[in-house]
């Protein structure tokens, strides 16, 4: 690890100047991604500044029944909430679905959207990658693909969001909020947070540098069966190869969200207008673009049946 | 299509790539670090307790609370095993919740209270976890039994907390002490040996006692 500073941020608004002034400046919250990541060099911040101390960890009920989530309220305590159990249960199942109890006891809302790829390519410091380097290609278009984006892709990267969090948060229809340098505060939809990689995969928010999250707000509670089906090379601890987020009514409609597929949570509008039809047909909308590799291209089936599990899940 | 041969030659040119990189990033490090000294220090103090003793240490910033414990605190009993969070060897507790030492920096504990397996119990007074894990033989060459036995110790509370899991059929439901549950929960909890099923039917046993 490379050495740096640190400094505890007394307000979301000084946090935010704090990092504006230092290009290589990191916020720190629970860590686990970060310093992961700093062991390996691949993130080499000079300065850190502990958001820790900010009192973003509270969950609160908006007055239009919705609900608004610190942004450093732990996994385990999100998970935990007896609102988000009752109200918005694919949320508390997402979370579940993820890491393993310790991590999840000190990872972070904002923390977990913020989520690095889990590319293989990203992580081996000997290989190209886009993301980490930008500019010095893609080892992974070419190389062992069976984790990697189906849909979404770009010629520069085949990264997936690792996020199980995400996933829900994008069929709950969830809002950022966030404080910029200059004190701004501003809202961004769940859909624009996360990028597509284009031509700079390093770019994976919307955020500017220096915007913190200080938290996500959801929309008032839509009904329906929540479910969360996270399918894995084993059974529990393990990242998704495809996981769907689904909130079904009674009456067949719905919304589904799609994890392990893209670069961000995969959902469609057009694709949900099909749930009446099945799963195949939702399944030929999400993926009438992908472009998969040889070795990924299972992701698509196995997105379609455990679409249909979902579904018999809700109906049963 | 490579072959084996040339992916190994590849690889060790590499490595010696990496080594020279790596020296010279110590040296370029070192004088970043003297210029720096002057307002933002590169080491810092910071106080918490461990298992009931109130300490203070001046330490690296890089430190991990895993490195504190060992190297300065001479706690070696939490061990080592990855360094980033996927074994749970390193699992202690801070303020009664579990978390992975390795991945968490020193000096963000400041205040805190940790726990590790030396707190819990002694050879002469062990904690019920511990005497469980004996009785049961939860354990083969015992690496990863201290954070087992930490995280264990956890996974009950956590279950009498009512905090939900991924096999929690009904999650608006409190948990129960199941077997399905033990697992699922210990799941950051890895162990080389294979002791898994030895250690569930230790938990089970503590679980099931009156409190």
């Amino acid at each position: 690890m490379k050495s740096f500073t640190f400094e505890r941020a007394e307000t979301p608004a000084k946090a935010a100047a704090a990092a504006a002034n230092n290009e290589n400046a990191k916020f720190i919250a629970g860590g686990t991604n970060l310093l992961d990541l700093m062991k390996l060099e691949i993130e080499v911040p000079t300065h850190l500044i502990d958001v820790n101390k900010l009192k973003l960890d509270r969950i609160e009920e908006t007055d239009d029944g919705g609900l608004r989530i610190g942004a450093l309220v732990r996994n385990t305590d999100l998970a935990s909430h007896q609102t988000v159990r009752r109200d918005f249960g694919v949320l508390s199942r997402a979370l579940l679905a993820g890491a393993s109890g310790q991590l999840r006891n000190k990872a972070t809302t904002a923390g977990n959207l913020l989520q690095r790829t889990r590319c293989p390519y990203f992580y081996d410091t000997n290989m190209a990658c886009n993301k980490r380097q930008p500019g010095s290609g893609c080892s992974a278009i070419g190389g062992f693909t069976r984790q990697l984006g189906v849909v979404g892709v770009s010629d520069a990267c085949i990264a997936t969001n690792p996020s199980d969090m995400n996933v829900a948060l994008r069929a709950l229809d969830a809002t950022v909020e966030t404080v910029k340098p200059d004190g701004e505060t501003r809202s961004i939809a769940i859909a624009d947070f996360h990028r597509l990689p284009g031509d700079t995969p390093q770019v994976e928010t919307a955020l500017e540098h220096g915007e913190l999250i200080t938290a996500v707000t959801l929309p008032a509670p839509v009904g329906g069966k929540h479910i969360y089906r996270k399918v894995r090379d084993r059974a529990s601890y393990a990242f998704a190869l495809v996981s769907v987020a689904g909130v079904i009514q009674p009456d067949g409609t719905g919304r589904i969200a799609v994890g392990g597929v893209a670069h961000k949570p995969w959902r469609m509008e057009e694709a949900e207008a099909e749930l009446p039809q099945g799963a195949q047909a939702v399944a030929n909308r999400l993926f009438a673009d992908a472009r998969p590799t040889d070795d990924n291209e299972f992701k698509i089936l196995l997105t379609e049946r455990t679409i249909a599990a979902v579904l018999d899940e809700a109906r049963a | 299509m490579q072959s084996p041969g040339k992916l190994e030659l590849n690889r060790r040119d590499l490595m010696v790539g990496t080594a020279a990189s790596v020296s010279l990033a110590a040296v370029t490090n070192s004088a970043h670090a003297q210029t720096q000294k002057v307002d933002a220090p590169m080491r810092n103090d910071v106080s918490f307790t461990v298992n009931g003793k109130p300490v203070s240490l001046e330490l690296d910033n890089r430190t991990t609370l895993l490195d504190a414990l060992r190297e300065q605190l001479q706690l070696t009993g939490t061990k080592k095993g990855c360094d980033h969070g996927q074994c749970g060897a390193c699992t202690v507790l801070v303020d009664g919740k579990r978390i992975n030492s390795c991945l968490s920096l020193a000096w963000m504990h400041e205040g805190d209270e940790i726990t590790t397996i030396e707190g819990l119990g002694t050879p002469e007074n062990l904690h019920p976890m511990q005497s469980a894990f004996l009785e049961h033989d939860g354990y083969q060459c015992g690496y990863c039994t201290p954070g087992q036995i930490c995280s264990a110790v956890a996974v009950l509370d956590e279950i009498k907390a009512g905090v939900p899991s991924h096999v929690t059929g009904d999650i608006t439901a409190d948990p129960q002490a199941s077997e399905l549950e033990i697992r699922e929960r210990m799941s950051g909890n890895i162990c080389r040996c294979g002791a898994y099923s030895n250690i569930v039917e230790a938990m089970t046993d503590v679980a099931g006692r009156p409190a």
